[in-house]
């Protein structure tokens, strides 16, 4: 029986596993393909136990986006900030704006929290790595769905009707959670060794967030706009926004690209991730 | 069937004492093993860390078991870790071959609110098994666990030993090619733990396996060879036997200084004879030298073995009212035919105690005066009571030369 099923054979050494790129490839696509199964059950483990000790249960996911909604619309209208005019209905804009960072920032908080809350099972269990990460994809793509319908109900209360690029948003959506990702798993494996990165970001995020067109538009000219312009997460939200609404997206090309440099950001920092995690384990228990 | 499963050479790993500088060579192993280059650099200790493990080798072949012996923080663990591939050695290779399974974290990635069925199928899938093999062996994890009805019920409401008993029927449901068992089997209740031990011996069969423990009986019964580890470095790499011999010896610090308490009436005490080693069931002859300077009546007499201070078995003489004995003015040696004595093999302390008829007053207690070893099979350590002769005669050749040490 042997003979016809060889045994895999595993080999660990401290040579370093990128000197070896074609079987490094090879586990990658391995273990990726290994990971399908316990992703999906961990995905699904983690979003009905959530949901099972929640009384408003998936609400829970619009909480933020629509307090954060509340906050600038009261800002706008009572006239303490000046946003400037927007095609859109303000508190559309703002909530869509804060719904798509939402997600984006569950993409960039997800892997380093599931790893986190793994960690018991990393240091006694050898599995995929990968498994936890997608794991955190799944769960932020399930949040992000329930987000997404909720915008649909909000569009179709305002009158807002988009025309058929709707089709396009789920490739918004994408987009924005494959950026977060990318960023998530390149801060993980510092950020396991070392708490400061978790205090951090959430301060570097909101900045970022006011560096995006989230709660205010894009305008034509001046400082502000070369900064806005040159944040690559800035094509991601107004493209996804545009085809949410029946607009027209601007930065089409550059939606484009920063989705290629995000892809290849995200290869980079999963070899990283596959690298770091026996040496952060190692620290992490002893 | 007989082919090799785990083969390691000259595995070492390092640690650190300090977690700042842990953390700190954390961050440069991550930038060096980016940079391709080697793990551990060439093997050289930086500030402040040790060799948890130091060129530890050996071969494994399917059907066989090792044992991994030795104290706690020995290595042992590391070694497990190393062999399951979640952390890499600085220093030498390992390969295995097939499946690698451990009875090591038993419902790691148990979620509390899920149901007993719910986690089964996330805690097997971690473990490695596919879907289908879920499918096909879930009934027989549930009946294994003896959850019953309570699989539908979220594992909060488990007891612990329904958590470990619902952990191991998943864990030992994998069927590995090479196992790693550390010391699981001390869980559970009697009955629970014999079913694992069965489910175990199955798995022995089939798969090379590596056994934790500090059960030197359950070591022995399994083991086909061992490996003692000290401070990281293999000490002996071979026979059972052998190995249980110097890891007892290697635990053993030097015998505790005997400690003789007596009241007035006894003016000196000597040990003539005690064997160093004795059978398992064998006879152990005592004789002590006693001066009395005042009469005595003996009354009660205990011989106890003793093992790391804890008692494991006695022997003992009543001298019923009538039958006490007398010992008048002058030496007398007293003789103990202790045995058979059926203690499991190792070293153990005798003490020598005897009271008044009352039983209430010390005449004199002679703690830890001697040690012998019992050489035989190894069993657990439950006390029982050890038949026992007694005689005195009256000696007069002989001076007794001990004085005594009085403790008050």
């Amino acid at each position: 029986m042997n003979q016809q099923n060889p045994l895999p054979v595993t080999i660990y050494t401290p040579e370093s596993a990128i000197a070896n790129p074609g079987r490094m490839l090879r586990d990658m696509v391995h273990d990726l393909r290994m990971s399908r199964e316990l992703s999906w059950r961990l995905a699904v483990r983690d979003i009905s136990a959530q949901y099972r000790q929640a009384m408003l249960g998936f609400l829970w996911a619009l909480v933020l986006p629509v307090a954060n909604t509340a906050v600038w619309v009261f800002l706008s209208a009572s006239g303490i900030l000046a946003v400037g005019a927007t095609e859109l209905p303000y508190p559309v804009f703002v909530l869509i704006g804060t719904m798509l960072w939402a997600i984006f920032m569950e993409a960039v908080t997800a892997p380093m929290q599931g790893v986190s809350a793994a960690r018991d099972m990393l240091a006694k269990i050898n599995f995929p790595r990968e498994a936890i990460v997608i794991a955190g994809i799944y769960q932020v793509l399930f949040n992000a769905a329930i987000k997404l319908a909720i915008l649909l109900v909000v569009l179709f209360i305002f009158g807002i009707a988009p025309d058929w690029r709707i089709v396009l948003v789920p490739f918004g959506v994408a987009s924005l959670i494959l950026a977060g990702t990318a960023i998530g798993l390149f801060l993980t494996p510092i950020g396991l060794l070392y708490t400061d990165i978790g205090k951090g970001l959430p301060i570097l995020m909101q900045f970022l967030m006011y560096l995006t067109p989230v709660v205010y538009p894009l305008r034509g000219e001046g400082r502000l706009s070369t900064l806005l312009l040159l944040n690559p997460l800035t094509p991601l939200i107004e493209t996804t926004r545009a085809w949410l609404t029946g607009g027209t997206p601007q930065w089409l090309l550059y939606f484009l690209a920063t989705n290629v440099l995000a892809i290849v950001v995200l290869l980079a920092v999963w070899i990283v991730y596959r690298l770091a995690m026996p040496i952060i384990i190692e620290r992490m228990s002893s | 069937m007989n082919d090799m499963l785990i083969k390691a050479e000259g595995v070492s790993k390092r640690f650190c004492r300090s977690l700042k500088k842990s953390l700190w060579y954390g961050t440069q192993d991550l930038c060096s093993e980016i940079a391709g280059r080697r793990h551990g650099g060439h093997g050289q200790l930086r500030e402040d860390e040790f060799w948890a493990l130091q060129d530890v080798g050996f071969e494994l072949r399917r059907g066989e078991c090792l044992g991994l012996i030795g104290r706690n923080g020995a290595g042992k663990t590391t070694l497990l870790r190393l062999l399951n591939g979640l952390i890499r050695p600085d220093r030498g290779r390992i390969e295995i071959r097939g499946r690698v399974g451990a009875l090591i974290a038993l419902g790691a990635g148990f979620n509390p609110i899920l149901t007993g069925r719910e986690n089964i199928h996330v805690n097997a899938s971690v473990l490695g098994l596919s879907r289908h093999e879920i499918d096909r062996k879930l009934d027989g994890i549930i009946d294994f666990s003896e959850i019953g009805d309570f699989i539908d019920t979220p594992v909060q409401n488990y007891s612990s030993g329904m958590q470990l008993r619902l952990g191991f029927a998943v864990a030992s449901a994998l069927e590995p090619d090479v196992l790693l068992l550390d010391e699981v089997l001390a869980v559970g209740d009697a009955g629970f733990r014999t079913k694992c031990f069965k489910r175990i011996g199955e798995v022995l069969q089939n798969a090379a396996v590596i056994f934790v423990s500090h059960s030197e009986a359950q070591v022995s019964r399994i083991c086909d060879s061992t490996l003692l580890l000290e401070s990281g470095v293999a000490k002996h790499h071979g026979s059972t036997s052998d190995g249980l011999r110097l890891y007892r010896e290697s635990q053993q610090g030097p015998a505790p200084p005997p400690r003789i308490v007596a009241d007035a009436s006894v003016s000196a005490l000597e040990l003539h004879h005690v064997p160093e080693s004795m059978p398992w069931g064998g006879m152990l002859e005592i004789e002590l030298a006693v001066k009395i300077s005042r009469p005595i009546m003996l009354g009660l007499i205990f011989v106890h073995f003793s093992r790391d201070g804890e008692y494991q078995a006695n022997a003992e003489v009543r001298l019923e009212s009538g039958g006490a004995m007398q010992l008048g003015d002058g030496n007398h040696i007293l003789t103990f035919s202790v045995g058979p004595v059926h203690l499991g093999r190792g070293r153990y302390q005798v003490s020598v105690s005897i009271f008044d008829a009352s039983g209430k007053t010390t005449i004199f207690q002679a703690l830890d005066i001697a040690s012998v070893d019992v050489v035989g099979p190894a069993t657990g350590g439950v006390p029982h009571l050890v038949p026992i002769a007694f005689q005195v005669r009256q000696d007069v050749a002989s001076p007794v030369r001990t004085r005594l040490t009085l403790d008050t």
